[in-house]
């Protein structure tokens, strides 16, 4: 089997990475990198595999945190709940897990299942669920594909596991989920239903690990080598620039769980001028420009620090930020008509139908797999 | 009134008389190693010149770059224990995790992680552990540890544990210096946990500062209270100082911002601080600094204080002129040592003060050694000066609108003329000490930020009890209560969750109690 075993610094490329894919959500990738080179540094491995190289009746669960990010940089992790959400389902299932993988590669939850991973010494999938961040967990590749609703589990840094056995619909098990992370402080670690090795080969957005270490490792190589970060995201990705500009307004209004407003940003440089206002629904969805929608979900919108590279949650939006909004097309699996029914604008409650924008390819995996020593 | 502000810089230090509003007497002297024999030179200075008793002084106001450096070189700190209120929860991530290779063995005193903390919503995670903390107590004791340093999960929400666990250290260890996290941070446990430990770390540093201070100036002859300026440009009591020297830590930039604001008495506004070796640009909202939106890092160690946007490069009084095809000004600067390497100074060195005297627009030094430098250059190279700050002016700027700027420090002679994009460029008297200045008539501010849980309240009593404690902050912290105003407040509910939650941050300001 080829493994790519990672190193601290490929860690801080990889969060890099999936700040940027986190389109504004997603929590920060602060806690998780900085527990996964302490991992690393206690010698324990976090070793990557394609999802090709899986074996087709592998048993692969999905990891990643569900609450609200304020509270998680508050009461962080106790470190073990992964493992306890994993013998919790192994017990259930009566069958060992293989491997894991991450739903949402988009910001902290991209580096989630490498800590569990890690501890476990199971390797991760270079793939997830949906090639970015999306707020529910309904929204994956994997459910839209027929992923079952059950078993799945959450875990808390108290020691609380709960095991959902039945649920209706995937929305369904989205509510008993969140309703549960609030009894349980707010902050917890879900897992969905195993997965097996061909079911991801087929269903998984794939290598977006390797994107995300990729688009981090240009970033971080423009900073180090004193040029524009920006245009180095722009070359990794195959997106397009919508914009330079200024934060010039932000209106927010939260309502269900949801922070949703409205961003305008007046262009700088080359791009003054001009205006766009940027849909948010904890993700930046729609970028519009006059009456014109330029960018619409599940297409990519990303806001990095027009300086540093840096991507811009929405929770750190404020008057005065110089930014540039890019726009990256979304993988192939998101952009499908059955994808299109879920995560596509009419799913955000809107009532046009999706234009995508540039073309789909799936990202490769990077030059770092190797025979396993 | 009368008041003393004197601002300590890395290479002057400035002081200020003022007799309310009006400014008596300013001077620039060189700031000295041990920072106090400086800082009373230059208050003799400003008394003499204004002809004033020290006696009839009514406060002296400082601002001190004193335990910054001592965090930046990593010196006179103490080792700090940490006592971690946690339960089960946190331990992925312990004490000083994303501390520098360098001071982390500097201050790690030892950690332990107990039993205690509170959810977001105030329920307990687990009961405090007191039989643990007296464990770790006589650790500590037993390897001479004497500064603690106490942080619980959700402190803001509920500090009753910080407080018990406070209790039981000090029972413990009599002589120990505590710090509670809840008087220090904001919400995010790691940098407040690690703004607790440099707060606890600079205990005995601050201690003997603010001593050093008193009997300086009680041998001045100076018998009125004592304060420091805070990172967001209020003050402390000296009292208070010694027991939070790290809310000192940032407070450079915002003293000088003040300082503009009431040399020019506009509330919105550029402030351009132009010095030896750099440009400082900031904005000026409602009369106090912008502050940027990510936490303060302070040596290496990420902390949540909140410190002004401001936007540095290099330009100043001391960069480098470069001439040639495509000549340059800055980025490096002979800084400190201009007054020997400048060539209108008899130096080497061609800088910027010196394209200044050659266009006439500062006296300084002789204007005949500049022969070379030609009127034509000297054009050129001011216009490229001046460009370098507007475009920078114009990315701090909040709109395309013409906003005034203010020009302060030594350096701003660079400037002569209004900047693109502003609607006036003032350059008020005394504008080398607007720094001193804006510590001399500093205010008083109380904050809190805290998350709260509207289950079983409402969101008006919750806003009102967080206000509430900002108002006895201030009041502790020197404010006359009759004067306290409520200056920001900031509400955000939780994302990705239908629960009641909200996060609510509340600054009040008040006027220096007489």
């Amino acid at each position: 089997m080829k493994y790519w075993t990672l190193t601290e610094a490929d860690i801080d490329r990889i969060a890099v990475g999936c700040g940027i894919l986190g389109t504004g959500g997603g929590g920060s990738t602060y806690h998780g990198s900085l527990r996964a080179k302490a991992l690393l540094r206690e010698g324990k491995r976090i070793r990557m595999v394609r999802p090709a190289d899986m074996a087709p009746d592998a048993q692969i669960i999905g990891i990643g945190g569900i609450g609200a990010p304020t509270v998680g940089i508050e009461k962080i992790a106790e470190g073990a709940e992964g493992v306890r959400l994993m013998h919790a389902l192994e017990h259930h299932l009566g069958r060992k897990v293989d491997a894991l993988l991450g739903d949402e590669v988009g910001g902290g939850n991209g580096i989630a299942p490498m800590l569990t991973a890690a501890m476990a010494d199971l390797p991760v999938v270079d793939a997830d669920g949906m090639g970015r961040a999306f707020p529910e967990v309904q929204m994956t590749t994997f459910f839209i594909h027929g992923q079952p609703v059950q078993p799945a589990a959450l875990a808390d840094a108290d020691g609380n596991v709960l095991i959902v056995t039945e649920a209706t619909t995937p929305k369904m098990l989205e509510k008993l989920l969140r309703a549960s992370t609030i009894a349980m402080g707010c902050t917890a670690l879900m897992t969905t239903a195993p997965m097996s090795g061909d079911f991801v080969r087929r269903f998984g957005v794939p290598h977006t690990t390797s994107q995300a270490w990729s688009l981090g490792n240009a970033v971080l190589n423009a900073r180090a080598a004193k040029e524009d970060p920006v245009e180095a995201i722009l070359k990794q990705s195959g997106g397009i620039r919508l914009m330079r500009g200024k934060v010039t307004d932000i209106a927010r209004r939260v309502s269900a769980g949801f922070n949703r407003g409205t961003l305008t940003v007046a262009g700088l440089d080359e791009d003054a001028g001009r205006s766009i206002a940027i849909e948010i629904q904890n993700e930046y969805l729609i970028a519009r420009e006059g009456e014109t929608i330029i960018t619409m979900v599940p297409d990519l919108i990303c806001i990095v620090d027009s300086e540093t590279g840096r991507a811009i949650g929405t929770e750190e939006l404020r008057y005065g930020l110089r930014i540039d909004v890019l726009s990256m097309p979304a993988p192939v699996l998101l952009r499908s008509e059955i994808a299109l029914e879920s995560v596509g604008p009419r799913a955000f409650g809107y009532d046009f139908d999706f234009v995508p924008v540039g073309i789909s390819t799936d990202a490769p995996a990077v030059p770092q797999y190797e025979e396993d020593a | 009134m009368l008041r003393i502000g004197v601002d300590v810089g890395g290479t002057n230090t400035d002081a200020a008389l003022l007799r309310g509003t009006e400014v008596l007497a300013t001077v620039k002297s060189s700031t000295t190693a041990d920072v106090t024999s400086g800082v009373s030179a230059a208050i003799r200075t400003v008394l003499a010149e204004a002809g004033v008793a020290a006696g009839s002084v009514d406060a002296v106001m400082i601002g001190t770059t004193h335990f910054l450096n001592a965090v930046v070189e990593g010196r006179h700190l103490e080792k700090v224990g940490v006592l971690r209120l946690c339960g089960a929860s946190t331990r992925s991530l312990p004490p000083m995790i994303d501390w520098p290779d360098t001071l982390r063995p500097i201050v790690d005193g030892g950690a332990a992680l107990v039993g205690g903390g509170v959810n977001y919503d105030g329920s307990e995670i687990a009961p405090l552990d007191a039989p643990a903390i007296r464990a770790a107590c006589r650790d500590w004791r037993a390897r001479g540890i004497g500064a603690i340093a106490i942080c619980s999960v959700f402190a803001l929400v509920d500090p009753r544990m910080e407080n018990e666990a406070a209790e039981i250290v000090a029972a413990e260890m009599p002589d120990a210096a505590i710090s509670l996290s809840h008087r220090v941070g904001r919400t995010g446990l790691l940098p407040r946990e690690s703004a607790t430990i440099l707060n606890a770390s600079l205990h005995t540093l601050g201690r003997e500062t603010v001593g050093a201070f008193r009997a300086a100036f009680s041998a001045l002859g100076l018998n009125c209270p004592l304060y420091l300026t805070q990172n967001d440009g209020t003050l402390m009591t000296a009292d208070f100082a010694e027991r939070y020297p790290v809310f000192t830590i940032a407070s450079g930039p915002t003293n000088s911002m003040r300082g503009a604001a009431f040399l020019t008495g506009l509330s919105d506004a550029a402030v351009i601080d132009i010095g030896g070796t750099t440009t400082d640009i900031g904005m000026l909202v409602a009369g106090f600094p912008r502050t940027r939106s990510e936490g303060a890092m302070i040596g290496g160690v990420p902390t949540n204080f909140r410190v002004p946007d401001v936007y540095s490069f290099g330009l100043g009084g001391g960069s480098i002129v470069r001439p040639g095809d495509a000549p340059t000004v800055g980025p490096d600067s002979v800084g400190f040592r201009l007054p020997e390497k400048a060539l209108c100074f008899g130096g080497d060195t061609l800088t910027a003060t010196d394209i200044a005297v050659s266009a006439g627009l500062v006296n300084l030094g002789e204007r005949d050694r500049l022969s070379r430098i030609t009127p034509d250059f000297a054009r050129r190279m001011l216009a490229q000066m001046k460009a370098s700050i507007e475009t920078v002016l114009d990315r701090m700027k909040p709109s395309a609108e013409p906003i005034p700027a203010i020009l302060v420090g030594g350096g701003s002679v660079l400037v002569d003329g209004l900047l693109e994009g502003t609607s006036a460029s003032l350059k008020p008297d005394h504008f080398g000490s607007a720094n001193a200045i804006g510590a001399a008539i500093a205010q008083v501010s109380g904050e809190v930020d805290s998350v709260v849980s509207l289950e079983g309240t409402t969101r008006e009593k919750a806003l009102e009890s967080v206000v509430a404690e900002a108002r006895a902050r201030a009041v502790e912290a020197g404010a006359a209560a009759e004067t306290v105003t409520l200056a920001e407040i900031e509400e955000t509910p939780l994302a990705y969750l239908p629960g009641n939650a909200v996060r609510i941050a509340a600054k009040v300001i008040g006027e220096l109690r007489a």
